[in-house]
Protein backbone atom coordinates (compact mmCIF):
# COMPACT_ATOMS: atom_id res chain seq x y z
CA UNK A 1 0.00 0.00 0.00
CA UNK A 2 1.21 3.45 -0.86
CA UNK A 3 1.82 5.88 1.98
CA UNK A 4 -0.79 8.64 1.90
CA UNK A 5 0.15 10.76 4.87
CA UNK A 6 3.29 10.68 6.91
CA UNK A 7 4.07 12.60 10.09
CA UNK A 8 7.74 12.95 10.99
CA UNK A 9 8.65 14.19 14.48
CA UNK A 10 5.79 16.67 14.57
CA UNK A 11 6.00 19.09 17.45
CA UNK A 12 3.45 21.69 18.47
CA UNK A 13 3.29 23.99 21.49
CA UNK A 14 0.86 26.63 22.63
CA UNK A 15 3.05 28.99 24.63
CA UNK A 16 4.75 26.96 27.32
CA UNK A 17 2.39 24.02 26.83
CA UNK A 18 3.72 21.34 24.50
CA UNK A 19 0.72 19.57 23.01
CA UNK A 20 2.44 17.29 20.50
CA UNK A 21 6.01 16.15 21.01
CA UNK A 22 7.88 14.24 18.32
CA UNK A 23 4.89 12.50 16.86
CA UNK A 24 5.61 10.21 13.92
CA UNK A 25 2.88 8.30 12.18
CA UNK A 26 2.31 6.69 8.80
CA UNK A 27 -1.12 6.40 7.23
CA UNK A 28 -1.44 4.26 4.11
CA UNK A 29 -3.84 4.77 1.25
CA UNK A 30 -7.29 3.49 2.26
CA UNK A 31 -6.28 2.97 5.85
CA UNK A 32 -8.38 3.94 8.84
CA UNK A 33 -6.31 5.08 11.83
CA UNK A 34 -7.96 5.75 15.18
CA UNK A 35 -6.38 8.03 17.77
CA UNK A 36 -7.41 7.23 21.32
CA UNK A 37 -6.40 8.80 24.60
CA UNK A 38 -7.68 11.08 27.33
CA UNK A 39 -8.87 14.62 26.66
CA UNK A 40 -5.86 16.89 26.34
CA UNK A 41 -3.59 14.12 25.09
CA UNK A 42 -3.04 15.96 21.79
CA UNK A 43 -5.40 14.10 19.44
CA UNK A 44 -7.31 17.16 18.23
CA UNK A 45 -4.22 19.28 17.83
CA UNK A 46 -2.57 16.54 15.81
CA UNK A 47 -5.55 16.45 13.43
CA UNK A 48 -5.62 20.23 13.17
CA UNK A 49 -1.93 20.18 12.27
CA UNK A 50 -2.58 17.66 9.48
CA UNK A 51 -5.09 20.11 8.00
CA UNK A 52 -2.75 23.08 8.51
CA UNK A 53 -5.33 24.69 10.78
CA UNK A 54 -2.43 24.86 13.23
CA UNK A 55 1.09 25.41 11.95
CA UNK A 56 3.52 22.84 13.33
CA UNK A 57 6.51 24.17 15.24
CA UNK A 58 8.89 21.48 14.09
CA UNK A 59 8.90 18.27 12.09
CA UNK A 60 7.23 17.51 8.78
CA UNK A 61 3.93 16.26 7.43
CA UNK A 62 4.11 14.63 4.00
CA UNK A 63 1.04 14.26 1.81
CA UNK A 64 1.80 11.88 -1.07
CA UNK A 65 5.45 12.42 -0.23
CA UNK A 66 5.30 16.22 -0.52
CA UNK A 67 6.06 18.32 2.52
CA UNK A 68 2.92 20.32 3.33
CA UNK A 69 4.40 21.93 6.45
CA UNK A 70 6.84 24.00 4.41
CA UNK A 71 6.11 27.51 5.72
CA UNK A 72 6.41 28.90 2.20
CA UNK A 73 3.48 27.01 0.70
CA UNK A 74 -0.12 28.23 0.53
CA UNK A 75 -2.26 26.13 2.90
CA UNK A 76 -5.52 26.72 1.00
CA UNK A 77 -5.00 24.19 -1.84
CA UNK A 78 -3.73 21.63 0.68
CA UNK A 79 -6.86 21.98 2.80
CA UNK A 80 -8.96 21.43 -0.30
CA UNK A 81 -7.50 17.92 -0.52
CA UNK A 82 -8.12 17.11 3.15
CA UNK A 83 -11.62 16.94 4.62
CA UNK A 84 -12.29 17.56 8.28
CA UNK A 85 -15.29 17.02 10.54
CA UNK A 86 -15.47 18.60 13.98
CA UNK A 87 -16.91 17.61 17.34
CA UNK A 88 -19.38 20.52 17.32
CA UNK A 89 -20.44 20.05 13.64
CA UNK A 90 -19.62 23.72 12.81
CA UNK A 91 -22.22 23.90 10.07
CA UNK A 92 -22.87 27.42 8.80
CA UNK A 93 -26.07 28.33 10.66
CA UNK A 94 -27.25 30.92 8.13
CA UNK A 95 -27.32 28.45 5.24
CA UNK A 96 -29.53 25.50 4.46
CA UNK A 97 -27.97 22.04 4.42
CA UNK A 98 -27.62 22.01 0.64
CA UNK A 99 -26.08 25.50 0.65
CA UNK A 100 -23.61 24.35 3.32
CA UNK A 101 -22.62 21.51 1.01
CA UNK A 102 -22.44 23.63 -2.15
CA UNK A 103 -20.51 26.63 -0.83
CA UNK A 104 -16.95 25.32 -1.01
CA UNK A 105 -17.29 23.49 -4.36
CA UNK A 106 -18.93 26.57 -5.88
CA UNK A 107 -16.15 28.87 -4.76
CA UNK A 108 -13.19 26.51 -5.20
CA UNK A 109 -14.14 24.65 -8.39
CA UNK A 110 -15.82 27.78 -9.83
CA UNK A 111 -18.89 25.83 -10.82
CA UNK A 112 -22.52 26.93 -10.63
CA UNK A 113 -25.14 25.60 -8.24
CA UNK A 114 -26.84 23.93 -11.21
CA UNK A 115 -23.72 22.04 -12.21
CA UNK A 116 -23.10 20.89 -8.66
CA UNK A 117 -26.62 20.29 -7.38
CA UNK A 118 -27.08 16.74 -8.67
CA UNK A 119 -23.88 15.53 -7.11
CA UNK A 120 -24.63 17.23 -3.80
CA UNK A 121 -28.16 15.84 -3.67
CA UNK A 122 -26.96 12.32 -4.42
CA UNK A 123 -24.41 12.60 -1.64
CA UNK A 124 -26.98 13.94 0.84
CA UNK A 125 -29.44 11.18 -0.03
CA UNK A 126 -26.77 8.55 0.45
CA UNK A 127 -26.24 9.77 3.99
CA UNK A 128 -29.97 9.82 4.72
CA UNK A 129 -30.47 13.56 4.39
CA UNK A 130 -32.61 13.53 1.25
CA UNK A 131 -35.53 15.16 3.05
CA UNK A 132 -33.43 17.64 4.99
CA UNK A 133 -31.67 19.50 2.20
CA UNK A 134 -33.56 22.77 2.52
CA UNK A 135 -33.58 22.73 6.32
CA UNK A 136 -31.38 24.98 8.40
CA UNK A 137 -28.88 23.33 10.78
CA UNK A 138 -30.85 24.30 13.90
CA UNK A 139 -33.83 22.36 12.54
CA UNK A 140 -31.84 19.11 12.52
CA UNK A 141 -30.92 16.60 15.20
CA UNK A 142 -27.29 16.38 16.26
CA UNK A 143 -26.82 13.19 14.25
CA UNK A 144 -28.28 14.77 11.14
CA UNK A 145 -26.12 17.85 11.58
CA UNK A 146 -23.00 15.75 11.90
CA UNK A 147 -23.88 13.69 8.82
CA UNK A 148 -24.46 16.98 6.95
CA UNK A 149 -21.01 18.11 8.08
CA UNK A 150 -19.53 14.87 6.74
CA UNK A 151 -21.28 15.40 3.39
CA UNK A 152 -20.08 19.01 3.30
CA UNK A 153 -16.49 17.79 3.63
CA UNK A 154 -17.00 14.97 1.09
CA UNK A 155 -18.37 17.39 -1.50
CA UNK A 156 -14.82 18.68 -1.93
CA UNK A 157 -13.80 15.14 -3.01
CA UNK A 158 -11.05 14.96 -0.38
CA UNK A 159 -8.26 12.40 -0.57
CA UNK A 160 -8.24 11.94 3.15
CA UNK A 161 -10.73 12.62 5.95
CA UNK A 162 -9.97 13.78 9.49
CA UNK A 163 -12.60 13.17 12.17
CA UNK A 164 -12.17 15.05 15.43
CA UNK A 165 -14.30 13.30 18.08
CA UNK A 166 -17.30 13.57 15.82
CA UNK A 167 -19.62 11.65 18.13
CA UNK A 168 -18.62 13.25 21.43
CA UNK A 169 -21.31 15.94 21.34
CA UNK A 170 -24.09 13.54 20.36
CA UNK A 171 -26.80 11.95 22.47
CA UNK A 172 -25.96 8.24 22.82
CA UNK A 173 -28.83 7.10 20.59
CA UNK A 174 -27.52 9.25 17.72
CA UNK A 175 -23.94 7.98 17.80
CA UNK A 176 -24.74 4.92 15.70
CA UNK A 177 -25.99 6.76 12.63
CA UNK A 178 -22.83 8.87 12.46
CA UNK A 179 -20.53 5.88 12.92
CA UNK A 180 -22.47 4.11 10.15
CA UNK A 181 -21.56 7.00 7.87
CA UNK A 182 -17.89 6.49 8.71
CA UNK A 183 -18.22 2.73 8.05
CA UNK A 184 -19.72 3.54 4.68
CA UNK A 185 -16.70 5.69 3.83
CA UNK A 186 -14.33 2.96 4.94
CA UNK A 187 -16.04 0.47 2.68
CA UNK A 188 -15.31 2.83 -0.22
CA UNK A 189 -11.64 2.89 0.63
CA UNK A 190 -11.42 6.44 2.03
CA UNK A 191 -8.21 7.17 3.94
CA UNK A 192 -9.19 8.37 7.40
CA UNK A 193 -7.76 9.50 10.72
CA UNK A 194 -10.23 9.60 13.56
CA UNK A 195 -9.81 10.86 17.10
CA UNK A 196 -12.44 9.06 19.12
CA UNK A 197 -13.65 7.91 22.51
CA UNK A 198 -15.72 5.12 20.92
CA UNK A 199 -13.46 2.18 21.82
CA UNK A 200 -15.84 -0.41 20.42
CA UNK A 201 -15.86 1.34 17.07
CA UNK A 202 -12.08 1.76 17.02
CA UNK A 203 -11.68 -1.93 17.73
CA UNK A 204 -14.10 -2.96 15.03
CA UNK A 205 -13.34 -0.49 12.23
CA UNK A 206 -9.74 0.71 12.58
CA UNK A 207 -6.80 -0.75 10.72
CA UNK A 208 -4.47 0.80 13.25
CA UNK A 209 -4.98 2.33 16.68
CA UNK A 210 -2.66 4.87 18.28
CA UNK A 211 -2.82 5.58 21.99
CA UNK A 212 -1.75 9.13 22.79
CA UNK A 213 -0.75 10.39 26.21
CA UNK A 214 0.72 13.79 27.06
CA UNK A 215 1.39 14.61 23.44
CA UNK A 216 3.19 11.44 22.40
CA UNK A 217 2.12 8.24 20.72
CA UNK A 218 2.68 5.73 23.52
CA UNK A 219 1.56 2.71 21.57
CA UNK A 220 0.65 2.06 17.96
CA UNK A 221 -0.72 -1.32 16.90
CA UNK A 222 -3.52 -3.24 15.24
CA UNK A 223 -6.77 -2.85 17.19
CA UNK A 224 -6.85 -6.45 18.38
CA UNK A 225 -3.35 -6.16 19.77
CA UNK A 226 -3.90 -2.86 21.53
CA UNK A 227 -7.26 -3.76 23.06
CA UNK A 228 -6.55 -7.36 24.09
CA UNK A 229 -2.86 -7.24 24.87
CA UNK A 230 -1.61 -3.66 25.30
CA UNK A 231 2.16 -3.63 25.55
CA UNK A 232 2.55 -0.54 27.69
CA UNK A 233 1.46 0.05 31.24
CA UNK A 234 0.01 3.52 30.40
CA UNK A 235 -2.15 2.00 27.67
CA UNK A 236 -3.38 -0.71 30.03
CA UNK A 237 -4.22 1.87 32.67
CA UNK A 238 -6.13 4.06 30.18
CA UNK A 239 -8.11 1.13 28.80
CA UNK A 240 -8.96 -0.06 32.31
CA UNK A 241 -10.46 3.34 33.01
CA UNK A 242 -12.53 3.66 29.83
CA UNK A 243 -13.63 0.12 29.07
CA UNK B 1 -41.84 22.42 40.85
CA UNK B 2 -44.26 20.92 43.37
CA UNK B 3 -47.48 19.34 42.32
CA UNK B 4 -49.50 20.42 45.33
CA UNK B 5 -52.93 21.34 44.07
CA UNK B 6 -55.31 23.84 45.56
CA UNK B 7 -57.77 22.00 47.77
CA UNK B 8 -61.33 21.71 46.66
CA UNK B 9 -63.76 23.68 48.73
CA UNK B 10 -65.19 21.44 51.46
CA UNK B 11 -68.69 22.87 50.87
CA UNK B 12 -68.90 21.22 47.51
CA UNK B 13 -69.94 17.73 48.63
CA UNK B 14 -72.20 16.06 46.15
CA UNK B 15 -72.31 19.11 43.88
CA UNK B 16 -69.93 19.03 40.92
CA UNK B 17 -67.61 21.94 41.60
CA UNK B 18 -66.75 24.07 38.56
CA UNK B 19 -63.50 23.01 36.92
CA UNK B 20 -60.72 25.23 38.16
CA UNK B 21 -57.19 25.47 36.89
CA UNK B 22 -54.74 23.49 38.97
CA UNK B 23 -52.54 26.14 40.51
CA UNK B 24 -49.56 25.41 42.64
CA UNK B 25 -49.13 27.32 45.87
CA UNK B 26 -46.29 29.21 44.29
CA UNK B 27 -48.39 30.26 41.29
CA UNK B 28 -51.11 31.57 43.61
CA UNK B 29 -48.60 33.57 45.61
CA UNK B 30 -46.96 34.97 42.49
CA UNK B 31 -50.34 36.06 41.16
CA UNK B 32 -51.12 37.83 44.42
CA UNK B 33 -47.76 39.61 44.39
CA UNK B 34 -48.24 40.66 40.77
CA UNK B 35 -51.61 42.21 41.54
CA UNK B 36 -50.21 44.00 44.53
CA UNK B 37 -47.31 45.57 42.64
CA UNK B 38 -49.68 46.65 39.86
CA UNK B 39 -51.87 48.40 42.40
CA UNK B 40 -48.92 50.14 44.01
CA UNK B 41 -47.55 51.28 40.63
CA UNK B 42 -50.95 52.65 39.55
CA UNK B 43 -51.42 54.53 42.80
CA UNK B 44 -47.98 56.14 42.84
CA UNK B 45 -48.23 57.15 39.17
CA UNK B 46 -51.60 58.76 39.77
CA UNK B 47 -50.22 60.63 42.79
CA UNK B 48 -47.26 62.04 40.84
CA UNK B 49 -49.45 63.01 37.89
CA UNK B 50 -51.94 64.77 40.17
CA UNK B 51 -49.14 66.67 41.88
CA UNK B 52 -47.78 67.85 38.51
CA UNK B 53 -51.18 68.94 37.24
CA UNK B 54 -51.99 70.78 40.45
CA UNK B 55 -48.59 72.25 41.30
CA UNK B 56 -47.06 73.32 37.97
CA UNK B 57 -49.88 75.83 37.16
CA UNK B 58 -49.20 77.41 40.56
CA UNK B 59 -45.75 78.51 39.36
CA UNK B 60 -45.65 82.28 38.86
CA UNK B 61 -44.68 82.13 35.18
CA UNK B 62 -47.09 79.36 34.15
CA UNK B 63 -49.54 81.53 32.24
CA UNK B 64 -46.76 82.95 30.11
CA UNK B 65 -45.19 79.54 29.50
CA UNK B 66 -48.55 78.17 28.49
CA UNK B 67 -49.16 80.79 25.82
CA UNK B 68 -45.58 80.67 24.53
CA UNK B 69 -44.95 76.90 24.53
CA UNK B 70 -48.34 75.21 24.60
CA UNK B 71 -50.32 77.43 22.30
CA UNK B 72 -52.74 75.21 20.43
CA UNK B 73 -53.67 77.88 17.96
CA UNK B 74 -50.06 78.25 16.89
CA UNK B 75 -49.66 74.49 16.87
CA UNK B 76 -52.61 74.02 14.55
CA UNK B 77 -51.32 76.72 12.23
CA UNK B 78 -47.68 75.55 12.03
CA UNK B 79 -47.91 71.79 12.34
CA UNK B 80 -48.65 71.12 8.64
CA UNK B 81 -45.65 73.26 7.66
CA UNK B 82 -43.48 71.35 10.10
CA UNK B 83 -44.69 68.06 8.74
CA UNK B 84 -43.86 69.01 5.17
CA UNK B 85 -40.41 70.23 6.31
CA UNK B 86 -39.92 66.87 7.99
CA UNK B 87 -39.97 65.22 4.57
CA UNK B 88 -36.59 66.91 4.03
CA UNK B 89 -35.30 65.15 7.16
CA UNK B 90 -36.65 61.88 5.87
CA UNK B 91 -35.02 62.38 2.50
CA UNK B 92 -31.63 63.19 3.97
CA UNK B 93 -31.95 60.17 6.26
CA UNK B 94 -33.05 57.95 3.40
CA UNK B 95 -29.99 58.58 1.29
CA UNK B 96 -27.51 58.86 4.16
CA UNK B 97 -28.43 55.61 5.91
CA UNK B 98 -27.54 53.18 3.08
CA UNK B 99 -24.29 55.03 2.38
CA UNK B 100 -23.40 54.84 6.08
CA UNK B 101 -24.27 51.13 6.23
CA UNK B 102 -21.95 50.36 3.30
CA UNK B 103 -19.10 52.74 4.11
CA UNK B 104 -19.16 51.65 7.76
CA UNK B 105 -18.74 48.06 6.63
CA UNK B 106 -15.82 49.04 4.41
CA UNK B 107 -14.14 50.78 7.36
CA UNK B 108 -14.74 47.74 9.56
CA UNK B 109 -13.13 45.47 6.96
CA UNK B 110 -10.16 47.83 6.55
CA UNK B 111 -9.75 47.80 10.30
CA UNK B 112 -9.65 44.00 10.34
CA UNK B 113 -7.25 43.71 7.40
CA UNK B 114 -4.49 41.37 8.53
CA UNK B 115 -2.06 41.21 5.64
CA UNK B 116 0.95 43.55 5.86
CA UNK B 117 0.33 44.93 2.38
CA UNK B 118 -3.00 46.26 3.59
CA UNK B 119 -1.53 47.87 6.70
CA UNK B 120 -2.08 51.42 5.37
CA UNK B 121 -5.80 50.68 5.12
CA UNK B 122 -5.81 49.40 8.67
CA UNK B 123 -4.01 52.49 9.86
CA UNK B 124 -6.47 54.67 7.95
CA UNK B 125 -9.44 52.91 9.54
CA UNK B 126 -8.02 53.25 13.04
CA UNK B 127 -7.35 56.98 12.55
CA UNK B 128 -10.75 57.44 10.92
CA UNK B 129 -12.59 55.83 13.82
CA UNK B 130 -10.60 57.72 16.42
CA UNK B 131 -11.18 61.08 14.76
CA UNK B 132 -14.85 60.83 13.84
CA UNK B 133 -15.94 59.20 17.06
CA UNK B 134 -13.94 61.77 19.01
CA UNK B 135 -15.34 64.92 17.41
CA UNK B 136 -18.92 66.13 18.04
CA UNK B 137 -21.14 65.60 15.01
CA UNK B 138 -22.09 69.28 14.96
CA UNK B 139 -18.43 70.25 14.62
CA UNK B 140 -17.94 67.97 11.65
CA UNK B 141 -21.05 69.46 10.09
CA UNK B 142 -19.78 73.00 10.61
CA UNK B 143 -16.29 72.28 9.35
CA UNK B 144 -17.41 70.45 6.24
CA UNK B 145 -20.69 72.25 5.63
CA UNK B 146 -19.13 75.69 5.75
CA UNK B 147 -15.56 74.82 4.88
CA UNK B 148 -15.90 72.92 1.62
CA UNK B 149 -18.42 75.25 -0.10
CA UNK B 150 -16.07 78.04 0.95
CA UNK B 151 -13.72 76.74 -1.75
CA UNK B 152 -16.00 78.48 -4.20
CA UNK B 153 -17.16 75.34 -5.99
CA UNK B 154 -19.81 75.79 -8.70
CA UNK B 155 -23.35 74.45 -8.28
CA UNK B 156 -24.30 71.74 -7.42
CA UNK B 157 -21.01 71.13 -5.64
CA UNK B 158 -21.65 73.83 -3.06
CA UNK B 159 -24.97 72.39 -1.89
CA UNK B 160 -25.39 72.18 1.89
CA UNK B 161 -27.41 69.01 1.33
CA UNK B 162 -24.40 67.36 -0.26
CA UNK B 163 -21.82 68.45 2.32
CA UNK B 164 -24.22 67.98 5.21
CA UNK B 165 -24.74 64.43 4.05
CA UNK B 166 -20.99 63.93 3.76
CA UNK B 167 -20.55 65.14 7.35
CA UNK B 168 -23.24 62.79 8.65
CA UNK B 169 -21.76 59.88 6.71
CA UNK B 170 -18.26 60.55 8.03
CA UNK B 171 -19.40 60.70 11.66
CA UNK B 172 -21.93 57.93 11.69
CA UNK B 173 -20.01 55.39 9.63
CA UNK B 174 -17.33 55.46 12.34
CA UNK B 175 -19.88 54.35 14.93
CA UNK B 176 -21.47 51.84 12.60
CA UNK B 177 -18.05 50.40 11.73
CA UNK B 178 -17.36 49.69 15.41
CA UNK B 179 -20.68 47.87 15.72
CA UNK B 180 -19.88 45.75 12.67
CA UNK B 181 -16.53 44.94 14.18
CA UNK B 182 -18.02 43.64 17.41
CA UNK B 183 -20.30 41.52 15.22
CA UNK B 184 -17.38 40.09 13.28
CA UNK B 185 -15.49 39.38 16.51
CA UNK B 186 -18.53 37.64 17.97
CA UNK B 187 -18.57 34.88 15.35
CA UNK B 188 -17.03 31.81 16.96
CA UNK B 189 -13.58 30.76 15.83
CA UNK B 190 -14.94 27.30 14.98
CA UNK B 191 -16.85 28.78 12.04
CA UNK B 192 -13.57 30.04 10.64
CA UNK B 193 -11.92 26.66 11.24
CA UNK B 194 -14.70 24.83 9.42
CA UNK B 195 -14.53 27.22 6.47
CA UNK B 196 -10.75 27.00 6.31
CA UNK B 197 -10.85 23.21 6.43
CA UNK B 198 -13.02 23.26 3.31
CA UNK B 199 -10.27 25.13 1.47
CA UNK B 200 -12.01 28.50 1.23
CA UNK B 201 -9.83 31.59 0.88
CA UNK B 202 -9.77 34.28 3.58
CA UNK B 203 -11.84 36.59 1.36
CA UNK B 204 -14.47 33.92 0.74
CA UNK B 205 -14.60 33.03 4.43
CA UNK B 206 -15.30 36.65 5.28
CA UNK B 207 -17.82 37.15 2.51
CA UNK B 208 -19.83 33.94 2.74
CA UNK B 209 -19.38 32.70 6.30
CA UNK B 210 -18.49 35.51 8.71
CA UNK B 211 -20.17 38.65 7.38
CA UNK B 212 -23.67 37.25 6.75
CA UNK B 213 -23.79 36.05 10.35
CA UNK B 214 -22.08 39.12 11.82
CA UNK B 215 -24.26 41.68 10.04
CA UNK B 216 -27.43 39.89 11.04
CA UNK B 217 -26.29 39.71 14.63
CA UNK B 218 -25.67 43.46 14.93
CA UNK B 219 -28.82 44.67 13.21
CA UNK B 220 -30.49 45.65 16.52
CA UNK B 221 -27.37 47.42 17.78
CA UNK B 222 -27.02 49.28 14.51
CA UNK B 223 -30.67 50.29 14.63
CA UNK B 224 -29.83 52.40 17.66
CA UNK B 225 -27.18 54.18 15.60
CA UNK B 226 -29.67 54.87 12.86
CA UNK B 227 -32.22 56.18 15.35
CA UNK B 228 -29.59 58.68 16.54
CA UNK B 229 -28.88 59.55 12.92
CA UNK B 230 -32.57 60.29 12.37
CA UNK B 231 -32.40 62.87 15.16
CA UNK B 232 -29.05 64.31 14.12
CA UNK B 233 -30.29 65.07 10.62
CA UNK B 234 -31.81 68.11 12.36
CA UNK B 235 -28.28 69.42 12.96
CA UNK B 236 -28.03 70.18 9.24
CA UNK B 237 -30.42 73.06 9.89
CA UNK B 238 -27.36 74.99 11.06
CA UNK B 239 -25.82 74.96 7.59
CA UNK B 240 -28.90 75.76 5.52
CA UNK B 241 -31.45 73.09 4.59
CA UNK B 242 -35.00 74.08 5.60
CA UNK B 243 -35.79 70.91 7.46
CA UNK B 244 -38.12 70.59 10.42
CA UNK B 245 -35.95 72.24 13.07
CA UNK B 246 -35.13 75.14 10.78
CA UNK B 247 -38.79 75.49 9.80
CA UNK B 248 -39.74 75.50 13.48
CA UNK B 249 -37.20 78.30 14.00
CA UNK B 250 -38.68 80.28 11.12
CA UNK B 251 -42.20 79.89 12.48
CA UNK B 252 -41.01 80.81 15.95
CA UNK B 253 -39.64 84.08 14.62
CA UNK B 254 -42.74 84.84 12.56
CA UNK B 255 -45.21 84.18 15.37
CA UNK B 256 -42.98 85.04 18.32
CA UNK B 257 -43.98 81.74 19.89
CA UNK B 258 -42.03 78.63 20.83
CA UNK B 259 -44.83 76.14 20.23
CA UNK B 260 -43.43 75.11 16.80
CA UNK B 261 -40.42 73.64 18.62
CA UNK B 262 -42.80 71.48 20.63
CA UNK B 263 -44.41 70.44 17.35
CA UNK B 264 -41.02 69.45 15.93
CA UNK B 265 -40.27 67.44 19.06
CA UNK B 266 -43.57 65.59 18.73
CA UNK B 267 -42.79 64.72 15.11
CA UNK B 268 -39.37 63.32 16.07
CA UNK B 269 -40.85 61.30 18.91
CA UNK B 270 -43.50 59.85 16.60
CA UNK B 271 -40.63 58.27 14.63
CA UNK B 272 -38.04 57.51 17.27
CA UNK B 273 -40.23 55.91 19.94
CA UNK B 274 -41.61 53.14 17.70
CA UNK B 275 -38.16 52.62 16.19
CA UNK B 276 -36.56 52.32 19.64
CA UNK B 277 -39.19 49.86 20.77
CA UNK B 278 -38.61 47.77 17.66
CA UNK B 279 -34.85 47.74 18.29
CA UNK B 280 -35.38 46.74 21.93
CA UNK B 281 -37.74 44.00 20.81
CA UNK B 282 -35.20 42.67 18.32
CA UNK B 283 -32.44 42.72 20.94
CA UNK B 284 -34.63 40.89 23.44
CA UNK B 285 -35.56 38.28 20.85
CA UNK B 286 -31.90 37.78 19.95
CA UNK B 287 -30.93 37.36 23.61
CA UNK B 288 -33.67 34.77 24.03
CA UNK B 289 -32.55 32.91 20.92
CA UNK B 290 -28.97 32.76 22.14
CA UNK B 291 -29.71 31.60 25.69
Amino acid sequence: MATKLQLLNVRKSFGALTVCRDISLTVDQGQMVCLIGASGSGKSTLLRCCNLLEPVDDGQILLDGADITDPEIDPVPIRQRIGMVFQSYNLFPHMTVIENVLLAPRRVFRQSREQLRDGAETLLRRFGLGDRMTHYPDQLSGGQQQRAAIVRALAMKPEIMLFDEITSALDPELVGEVLDAVRELKSEGMTMIMATHEMGFAREAADKVCFLDKGTIVEEAAPEAIFSAPARERTREFLRRVL
Amino acid sequence: MGTIVEQESPAGDGVASPPRPNRTRRAIRERRMRRRSLAIAAFSTAAVAAALVLLVPMAPGWDKVRTVFFNWEVMAKTFPKLLSAFTVDIMIFAWSAPIIAVWGLVIALFRDARSPALFPLRLFAIAYNDIFRGVPVILVIYLIGFGVPGLGLPRPWNSPYLWGTVALVLSYSAYVAEVYRTGIDSIHESQRSAAKSLGLTQADIMRYVILPQAIRRVIPANMNNFISLQKDVALLSFIGPIEVLRQAGVQKSLLANFTPYLGAAIIFLAVTIPATRLADHLIARQNRARS
